[in-house]
């Protein structure tokens, strides 16, 4: 069964100079929770916006695959994208504080999504939205609809983007970086939300972040990306079992003991910072933050396969560095 | 490209003016009734020695234009240098001090702001008397709100740099940090504001004069020629169309200069 | 909310005395108001008949506590020319230039919406910088000289509008288009910017990610953030376009306001002038407290304070 969000090849770029994203390859089962994950910059957003059309003006998008519940997205007008977007895929972003317009109240903001797309009374529309805020966790949810955005706190506003995001009972939810601007409390009840409502309602999630706390809660599937590109695909439990990109053993590093992080914790104990690739580059993108880049490094990286499911794009075979790694957790333990 | 041409436009006009007393073909205040109302030389019925034609009292279309021009690019200059003053100095007051100086500031602001300004402009210009002079003043003294917006929300913001902050804390006093650190970084809001008013002042004088409230004649105002030869134009299109376009090529280059200005200096979109 | 409409009208109040005092002021700067009113002619023995008559020989003080009282309980003045109320020969004229301006408003609000609408949405486009370009050129055109270009035109030439005079609805087609126009480039740009701003803020994107229709994108959600700088400016463009039509009025022949002030000013007819001075002064102060009043009916986040 192929998946429900199938991405190969995707790339992005904003002018001619310089490419966001780099031929990334993701796809999405039903009911799974998929972590995209990397450093600020790399291309997560870009990435994710690309995928549901909302690319700002001048990206310029092409894919080898982009296929969602095996209809092709490709060719698809503005207008049939549009039609998908809000009823079978939704979005969330990581301003709630400017997400929502300020000038109509939540009621109307979440009732045009379901009247948009399935018509109805915009009674019924404002009761499915009421039971939605309900089922997000706000109380008084009748009260709410009449309020506006600014009467809400960022979680609350937060919680009302993911109602809203539930309004057509989508298949796919993108989430981007949906905690990163709230209260670590706050960011917490969210993602319990976020859970709650996956294993109750199907929901397939594509969780875009930076924090590796939350992919370590979350995630099904993780897809670890640097400089626009996935450096290294697979499932939670074999990527912080045996993390085999360099960049990925980079941001577990100043981790004990995979599989036990603490919550909150940063990427980026890697020295240097994301370098915007140029047009044309060639080799890997890790090269001048990588400790064991050598030569052959700019020529074309190889894609190695650690397990089924597991893959990785590096010069070095599966299984490198793993007595070292071994040792030191051991020599940590003792 | 806008800005190139707008530069040209304006630079040519200055330049009639300058020379206005040396190559206007005719003396610009010289009746002739014996040679009233032929149409410019490209035009039928038009000859080769009155290239724009010439007026209802038979004066050379041509002459009369450039010395316009004289009066257009006065007017514009001098009520750029009065009003400027006026508003740059309020704007300063306010945008500096704040506070209570502020308040009065932005009140005299809403005051002129509500004054209807050409009917102002044409009683004082009736009341006081009609000349060159008065119509500078009365413009100069309506036209500087722009200037005090500009002036004081701009310096709001370069109040609060660092350099300026550095030169307080080495003791500078109050007008040398306003002349000195103040105004150097807000200068290029100014210049564009400037264009903007010039082209403001250069319209209203026009209208004024059409009025028969502005310059008075025999002055050879662009705005007073179209007001004089108005009742020959549904004969003569003409007569109403080599001032006009003359008011609105000036105009038009001016706000292309502004335009550009605007955009090179990366002055804000309000100035 | 309430204290802030109280500020609002405290401050209008005080601009709008402050606009007494100047218009009183404005009519004795020509030094003595008698001699102008008797003319050139006039012998001495004349212009004290005047004086007497028009009450000019009190002090200057007291001349102004009586303008001020007697403009506050609405009575301001006798035309000298007309012998009449002025306040009658204003409200005998305004129909006309009221009319006149708010054409004028509808004109200029139909030409800059549509358009700046439009070239924020193809920002940087050739659409976009053809509409701006209307802009420049329209900023750059003397209104007097448009209305006479119109009426050669409209008038003259293609005989579907009649020349001056507004006895029919027809008489006010080209000075109301004239006198909005005036208002355009101002209006599109900032129709033009707001649009702008609001098309690239983050609430679009989630209108967008709601699959909401274009329409629905930018005439709901865009329109309405960038409606508001709009209709502030919309209510001071319709103050200034109420003034600006004595120039209009004076173009089409039309009997408003503008053209009695216009006629009392070039006749000396000082308390026609003071009058319609403050009159136009109080309605555009009126006009700003209604459009900020209407923002913060259409700000939500003024509203609810
Ligand atoms: N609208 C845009 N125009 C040009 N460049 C952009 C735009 N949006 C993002 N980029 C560039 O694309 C790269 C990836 O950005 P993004 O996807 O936002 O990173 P992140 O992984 O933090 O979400 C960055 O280098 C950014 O500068
Ligand atoms: S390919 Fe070379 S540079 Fe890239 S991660 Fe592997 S070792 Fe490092
Ligand atoms: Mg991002």
């Amino acid at each position: 069964m192929s998946a429900l969000l199938e991405v190969e090849g995707l790339r992005v770029r904003f002018n001619s100079r310089a490419e966001a994203v780099r031929g990334v390859s993701i796809a999405v089962n039903k009911g799974e929770t998929h972590c995209l994950v990397g450093e600020s910059g790399c291309g997560k957003s870009v990435s994710s916006l690309a995928i549901m059309g909302l690319l700002a003006k001048g990206g310029q998008r092409t894919a080898d695959r982009l296929a969602f519940g095996g209809q092709d997205l490709r060719g698809l007008s503005e207008r049939a994208m549009s039609r998908l977007r809000g009823d079978r895929m939704a979005m969330i972003f990581q301003e709630p504080m400017t997400s929502l317009n300020p000038a109509y109240t939540i009621g109307s903001q979440m009732a045009e999504v379901l009247t948009r797309h399935r018509g109805g009374s915009r009674r019924a529309a404002l009761d499915r939205a009421a039971s939605l805020l309900g089922r997000v966790g706000i109380t008084a949810p009748g009260m709410r609809l009449a309020q506006y955005p600014h009467q809400l706190s960022g979680g609350l506003r937060q919680r009302v983007m993911i109602a809203m995001a539930l309004m057509c009972d989508p298949e796919l939810l993108i989430a981007d970086e949906p905690t990163t601007a709230l209260d670590v409390t706050v960011q917490a009840q969210i993602l319990r939300l976020l859970m709650e409502l996956q294993r109750e309602l199907g929901l397939a999630i594509l969780l875009i972040t930076h924090d590796l706390g939350i992919v370590a809660r979350m995630a099904d599937r993780v897809s670890v990306m640097y400089a626009g590109e996935v450096v290294e695909s697979a499932t939670a439990g074999a990527l912080f079992a045996a993390p085999s990109h360099p960049y990925t053993r980079g941001l577990l590093a100043c981790v004990p003991i995979p599989g036990t992080i603490a919550r909150g914790a940063a990427l980026g104990s890697i020295p240097g910072t994301v370098p915007r690739i140029a047009l044309g580059f060639q080799g890997c993108g890790f090269r001048d933050r990588c400790a064991l880049a050598d030569a052959s490094c700019a020529g074309a990286v190889p894609v190695q396969r650690r397990a089924a499911g597991h893959e990785y794009a590096c010069r070095l075979e599966p299984g490198w560095g793993e007595r070292a790694l071994g040792e030191r957790a051991l020599g940590e333990q003792a | 490209m806008a800005g190139l041409l707008g530069v040209l436009i304006v630079a040519g006009v200055a330049l009639m003016a300058v020379l206005a007393p040396w190559i206007t073909p005719y003396d610009a205040f010289a009746q002739d009734l014996t040679m009233r109302m032929i149409p410019p030389a490209f035009m039928e019925g038009g000859r080769p020695d009155h290239l724009f034609g010439t007026d209802q009292l038979g004066r050379d279309y041509l002459s009369r234009l450039i010395y316009g021009a004289r009066i257009s690019m006065l007017i514009g200059v001098a009520t750029v240098i009065t009003s400027g003053l006026i508003g740059i100095t309020l704007g300063m007051l306010g945008g500096f001090i704040g506070g209570r100086v502020d308040m009065v500031v932005m009140f005299i602001i809403t005051c002129r702001l509500s004054i209807p300004l050409i009917l102002v402009a044409l009683a004082v210009v009736s009341l006081v008397g009609s000349s060159l002079t008065v119509v500078v003043m009365t413009l100069g003294l309506l036209l500087w709100e722009r200037f005090a917006v500009v002036t004081r929300t701009t310096v709001m913001q370069v109040r609060t740099l660092d350099y300026v902050a550095a030169a307080w804390a080495a003791g500078c006093s109050r007008t040398h940090i306003l002349l000195r650190e103040v105004l150097p970084n807000i200068v290029h809001h100014l210049v564009v504001v400037a264009t903007l008013e010039m082209a403001i002042a250069i319209l209203l004088e026009a209208a004024l004069s059409f009025l028969g409230l502005g310059v008075p004649p025999p002055l050879p105002s662009w705005g007073l020629m179209i007001s004089e030869a108005k009742d020959y134009m549904f004969f003569s299109p003409w007569v109403i169309m080599v001032p006009g376009i003359s008011l609105f090529v000036l105009v038009l280059g001016i706000n292309f200069m502004g335009d550009a200005l605007r955009d090179r200096l990366g002055a804000s979109r309000e100035a | 909310m309430l204290i802030f409409i109280a500020r609002r009208l405290l401050l209008a109040v005080l601009v709008t005395l402050t606009v007494l005092t100047a218009s009183f002021a404005l009519t004795r700067l020509s030094g003595d108001l008698a001699i102008s009113i008797a003319g050139p002619q006039a012998t001495s023995e004349d212009i004290e008949i005047i004086r007497k008559a028009y009450g000019l020989n009190r002090p200057v003080v007291v001349q102004f506590g009586d303008w001020v009282v007697s403009a506050a309980t609405g009575d301001l003045g006798r035309s000298y020319l007309y012998h009449e109320p002025v306040a009658r020969l204003i409200a005998a004229r305004m129909p006309t230039t009221l009319t006149l301006g708010l054409c004028g408003l509808v004109v200029a609000l139909g030409i800059a919406l549509p358009l700046g609408i439009l070239a924020a949405m193809r920002e940087g486009s050739l659409m976009d910088r053809g509409i701006m370009m209307v802009a420049v050129v329209g900023q750059a055109m003397p209104t007097f000289w448009l209305g006479l270009l119109l009426v050669i035109i409209f008038g003259l030439k293609l005989g579907w509008l009649p020349i001056s005079g507004a006895d029919e609805w027809d008489g006010f087609v080209l000075p109301a288009f004239v006198l909005g126009f005036s208002a355009v480039p101002a209006l599109m740009r900032l129709t033009r910017s707001g649009m702008v701003d609001a098309l690239a803020s983050d609430y679009i994107r989630t209108a967008r990610a709601k699959g909401l229709s274009r329409a629905a994108i930018v005439l709901k959600h865009a329109a309405r953030n960038a409606a508001m700088p709009v209709v502030a400016v919309a209510a001071v463009q319709l103050g200034f376009m109420l003034s600006g039509s004595v120039v209009i009025e004076g173009v089409f022949a039309l009997h408003g306001v503008g053209y009695l002030a216009w006629e009392s000013i070039s006749k000396n007819d000082f308390p026609v002038v003071q009058a319609v001075v403050l009159f136009l002064a109080v309605i555009y102060i009126a006009l700003t407290v209604l459009a900020d009043m209407l923002n913060a009916f259409l700000d939500p986040r003024l509203r609810t304070q």
